[in-house]
């Protein structure tokens, strides 16, 4: 495990991403990645989270009972969800609409949950918030990603501003539909992977 | 590792469930008022959409919301009857709580729209021109496309038979495809259609393919390719809300006050 600051929240950008290397936390990259201004707001949603869970529980780590431990990290990350889903309900009343039940969906996120398990129980509170951000971002590098292209492709914007003109709307492209559709989110990530593991060989599993 | 015993984790997890509660119920109270008021200026923004008085995707303040909103009457109505009713307010009423609520809603009909239950009273908007004269009523419906119940307006021209809009404010369909029943131009070709025929039978039809401008097609509108049931969906519920279940009666009501036959 990375010991300096730095690579603690830079580490999991590439060489340790929570999404392609660890594979966690697919579901919610399918779901809110059609439209980059809902990926965005979701990305902040889970960093927000992810920074404060690992926070409570690695400051409580050394009084949590160990038999106990996976039911209090869930209740701890499950009101830090519902609270992000009231919030962005008073103050981001559309976008939240858009996201509907995948903010309270962040709960299942299985990043949340792993890194609390695996980091911030053995590590300092302060260690824990910077490991919370870095997978954050990391998650997020990948969900921009998958964003930008499926809005590109999908519906021909970028953060709902007109990039290539539709022919329904009298332009030029015809948007691709699987883009719009959760399996090609599967592509894009599957394709992410694949780049990764192809300048960074030693990510391949072992056969 | 340490242990630990069975009086401290009931302890520790009550003292976590504990602050955990407070936490979360104090701000979800506090947030509580603001959320409302997004919701009704959501809906209400819905309304004025349909009525033609905002530009879809249209972002308003509160202010213009409610400045516009001036010439809209909020009224609710018995569906049964079609009268107007005026024991409550009208503001206040809130249709989706009467629906869920046995008493005030009833079992509805078996209908294409799949709608299970159907509220004794609905809330519906009548837009005044500038002599006090209703030009058009707003009408809530809703009905099951691909994934989700759509929920949405209808506007109608006060001779109950030509379509003014049509708008929905909330579905999950698919994104590009059902979900461009959003789409300002899928919108655009409503305005002029007519919903009933020459015997005041719901006409309107979402068809596959393209219909043609409203004078020469008045029944029949654009289908959104690749969203067949969505499209559907949509035919359902208007031919349910227009029907003798839904709006029927009072549209009746309104045509026999002002004499069309």
């Amino acid at each position: 495990m990375a010991d300096k600051k730095s690579d603690v929240v830079l580490d999991p950008l590439i060489n340790n991403n929570p999404i392609a290397l660890q594979v966690l936390g697919i579901c919610s990259a399918l779901a809110v990645t059609t439209k980059l201004e809902t990926t965005f707001v979701m990305c902040v949603a889970v960093i927000g989270v992810l920074m404060v869970s690992n926070f409570s529980v690695s400051l409580l780590r050394h009084h949590i009972p160990p038999n106990i431990r996976i039911i209090v990290q869930l209740t701890i990350i499950a009101s830090l969800v519902i609270v992000t889903d009231q919030i962005l309900k008073a103050y981001l009343y559309d976008i939240s609409k858009q996201l509907s039940v995948f903010v309270g969906l962040i709960i299942t996120n299985c990043i949340i949950m792993g890194r609390a398990e695996a980091y911030a129980m053995q590590n300092n509170p302060f260690m824990s918030l910077l490991d919370g951000i870095g997978n954050g971002l990391g998650y997020s590098v990948i969900l921009l990603g998958c964003g930008l292209l499926r809005e590109l492709f999908g519906s021909g914007k970028v953060f709902g501003m007109e990039v290539l003109p539709l022919v329904t709307e009298g332009g030029w492209y015809t948007p691709n539909g699987l883009m719009v559709l959760s399996p090609g989110a599967f592509f894009i990530i599957g394709l992410f992977i694949w780049g990764i593991r192809t300048i960074r060989p030693e990510q391949v599993e072992a056969e | 590792m340490r242990q630990f015993s069975v009086r401290y984790n009931l302890l520790f997890s009550a003292a976590v469930c504990g602050v955990a509660a407070i936490f979360v119920s104090s701000l979800a109270v506090a947030l509580s008022e603001r959320q409302e008021v997004n919701a009704l200026l959501y809906k209400q923004s819905n309304v004025l959409q349909a009525a033609g008085f905002a530009e879809p995707g249209e972002k308003l303040t509160s202010e213009e919301i409610e400045k516009r909103f001036e010439n809209i009457e909020i009224v609710v109505i018995d569906l049964e009857t079609g009268d107007e009713v005026t024991d409550i307010d009208a503001t206040a009423f809130d249709q989706q709580a009467a629906k869920k609520d046995p008493e005030r809603s009833s079992e509805a009909p078996e209908n294409k729209a799949r709608i299970n239950r159907l509220p004794h009273r609905a809330q519906i908007f009548k837009v005044k021109g500038e002599s006090g004269e209703v030009e058009k009523v707003i009408l809530p419906v809703e009905g099951y496309g691909l994934w989700s119940t759509l929920y949405g307006f209808l506007a109608l021209s006060s001779d109950t038979r030509t379509i003014e809009g049509l708008t929905y404010y909330e579905h999950l369909e698919t994104a590009g495809l059902g979900g461009e029943v959003d789409n300002p131009r899928w919108k655009a070709l409503w305005p002029g259609r007519k919903a009933f025929d020459e015997n005041w039978n719901p006409e309107i039809e979402v068809i596959k393919g393209a219909a043609g401008p409203a004078d020469q097609n008045p029944y029949q509108v654009d289908g959104l390719s690749g969203a067949t049931i969505t499209s559907r969906g949509v035919t359902n519920m208007l031919h349910f809300w227009l029907g003798p279940d839904g709006f029927g009666p009072y549209l009746e009501k309104i045509r026999a006050q002002k004499g069309v036959a």
